[in-house]
């Protein structure tokens, strides 16, 4: 425990959980509301949409995440000169946080469409017997049902997120991981200490955030 | 609501001819915004044939990306079977009766499944050297990290699958003087194996695109090799990413395909499970890592 006593790898230690919090905060923000959209396109009446949505879902699911990352480094940044920040580390960040927000709306669209499949066809039927619009169909009728049943998988979605958040770190961001491998690469003697204290902080943070999905799930769920 | 169509009316005059007007409308949108990223990269000199080039010569196959690519599946195979392995072990020893071994399997498990698998690759390459006093290859720092990630998530799968299946079939065996081992060996976990094949064939999806993680710890993978080492050698490393990455999406989409077509295949054989539920319950085991 003595790698940790000393204030210079604390604050290490601090500081990268807390880029993961950040990144996983911003980004499940962004894949929420761009995976409810692809969703909404996926099951819209107008075939481009659908189109569009179906495409962006089989590129991002198939391709590594490591890949997504790595292009919006060397692509955007480094090609295009797409620079968010003036300050390295936050410019890596938000880049990360585009990076992690494309690649899990996939995901968020898939989870959302198939909530949406798990309402009951008369839901839209009565829906569309009143005379409400495709739009007004989705918004005020069966979105607000899908949403209940669709919290267990969010709440997988984002551990994933946070868990996929340390790949930022290839990029060359200060997160948990890559400060676990410095601090591993400076005290050899303390490698067991060192991890534990890292991969137990995940799971101090992520398996309790799992169960509270899990009851949230179980309570909100739509007793048929 | 199986199909999404019910969320709309079938399209009448004016609708057909709105959808028609907002196809447009969207498709023009999209043209533009392809059309811009083009113009952008064009900017940046990134469709200059030179860059592209490379992909015409052989040597640039056989050197760089079909090694890659080797590398990647060879990862990915040994990492499957390892962690189906891990996974029925630990999915068993979380069912069993006895506590001090259901505790542990379940600790190590939970344990396992919440440390994201850089960390592990990280640890298992870093800093399992300084423990056992020997180097560990990069192919084994990878392999290791995905076996125990996938298996702990495996191992979920197939618990799930195992307790989803109909009280029955476990007490007829032991109505006919079965034992535990063999309820399990010969009852369950075959029927549970089967009904758990598209999540088995989806994690592997999971688990491919995770051996990307490997050109981290310079495991010669596709990315390492594809990207990295190419960009190295012909400063090309836009178009030597998207190459891969089409590569990759090929890869996947066929492994994608497989899970869905024998989820359709089995799918229909299994009576007793509603089909939708077994769907969002399928759908809530696989995590989306990396």
């Amino acid at each position: 425990m003595h790698v940790f006593s000393d204030p210079k790898n604390f604050d290490a230690f601090v500081s990268s959980f807390l880029w993961i919090l950040k990144l996983t905060g911003a980004s499940a923000v962004g894949a929420l509301v761009l995976g409810v959209l692809l969703a909404a396109m996926r099951v819209s009446p107008v075939p481009v949409l659908r189109g569009f949505g179906a495409a962006w879902v089989n590129i991002f699911r198939n391709t590594p995440l490591t890949l997504v990352i790595f292009f919006c480094y060397f692509g955007l940044f480094v090609t295009l000169g797409l620079s968010l920040s003036q300050d390295l580390f936050l410019n890596i960040y938000w880049l990360g946080v585009i990076g992690l927000s494309t690649y899990t709306a996939a995901f968020v669209c898939e989870a959302v469409r198939s909530g949406i499949n798990t309402v009951p066809t008369g839901q839209a039927e009565a829906a569309r017997a009143i005379g409400l619009t495709f739009a007004q169909t989705l918004r005020i009728v069966v979105l607000p049902q899908a949403a209940r049943s669709v919290i267990a998988p969010f709440g997988s979605i984002l551990i994933a997120l946070c868990k996929n958040a340390t790949i930022v770190g290839t990029i060359g961001l200060m997160e948990s991981s890559s400060v676990m491998k410095d601090l591993i690469n400076f005290n050899g003697d303390a490698v067991i200490p060192i991890f534990l204290v890292f991969a137990g902080t995940f799971a101090a943070i992520l398996i309790p955030t799992g169960y509270f999905f899990g009851w949230l799930a179980n309570r909100l769920a739509v007793k048929r | 609501m199986s199909t999404s169509s019910v969320l709309y009316d079938h399209p009448g005059p004016r609708a057909k001819v709105r959808n028609t007007v907002l196809s447009v409308i969207f498709g023009v949108a999209l043209l533009g915004l392809v059309y811009w990223i083009y113009s952008k990269f064009d900017q940046a000199n990134q469709w200059e044939g030179w860059l592209w080039k490379p992909f015409a010569e052989p040597k640039t196959w056989t050197q760089f990306i079909l090694p890659g690519l080797w590398a990647t599946l060879k990862a990915a195979g040994v990492g499957m079977l390892l962690s189906l392995a891990f996974g029925i072990i630990f999915a068993v020893g979380r069912l069993s009766d006895h506590k001090w071994i259901s505790v542990p399997a379940g600790a190590v498990v939970e344990f396992f499944r919440a440390v994201p698998l850089l960390l592990m690759i990280f640890f298992v390459f870093y800093g399992l050297p300084y423990v056992i006093k020997q180097p560990v290859t990069a192919f084994w720092s990878v392999v290791i990290g995905l076996t125990l990630y996938n298996g702990s998530v495996l191992a979920e799968a197939f618990r799930a699958g195992i307790r989803a299946l109909p009280g029955g079939q476990s007490e007829a065996a032991y109505a006919i003087g079965m034992r535990k081992t063999q309820v399990m060996q010969l009852i369950l976990i075959p029927q549970a194996a089967r009904a758990m094949l598209p999540i088995i064939v989806s994690q592997l999806v999971v688990l491919l695109k995770d051996t990307a993680l490997g050109y981290i710890v310079a495991y010669p993978e596709l990315l390492q090799r594809g990207v990295n080492d190419l960009a190295a050698n012909y400063g090309n490393i836009i178009p030597a990413a998207m190459v891969i990455a089409v590569i990759y999406i090929i890869i996947n989409s066929m492994l994608t395909w497989f899970a869905g077509w024998l989820e359709r295949r089995t799918g229909t054989r299994r009576v007793r499970v509603p089909r939708q539920r077994a769907g969002t319950a399928g759908s809530t085991v696989v995590e989306p890592q990396g």
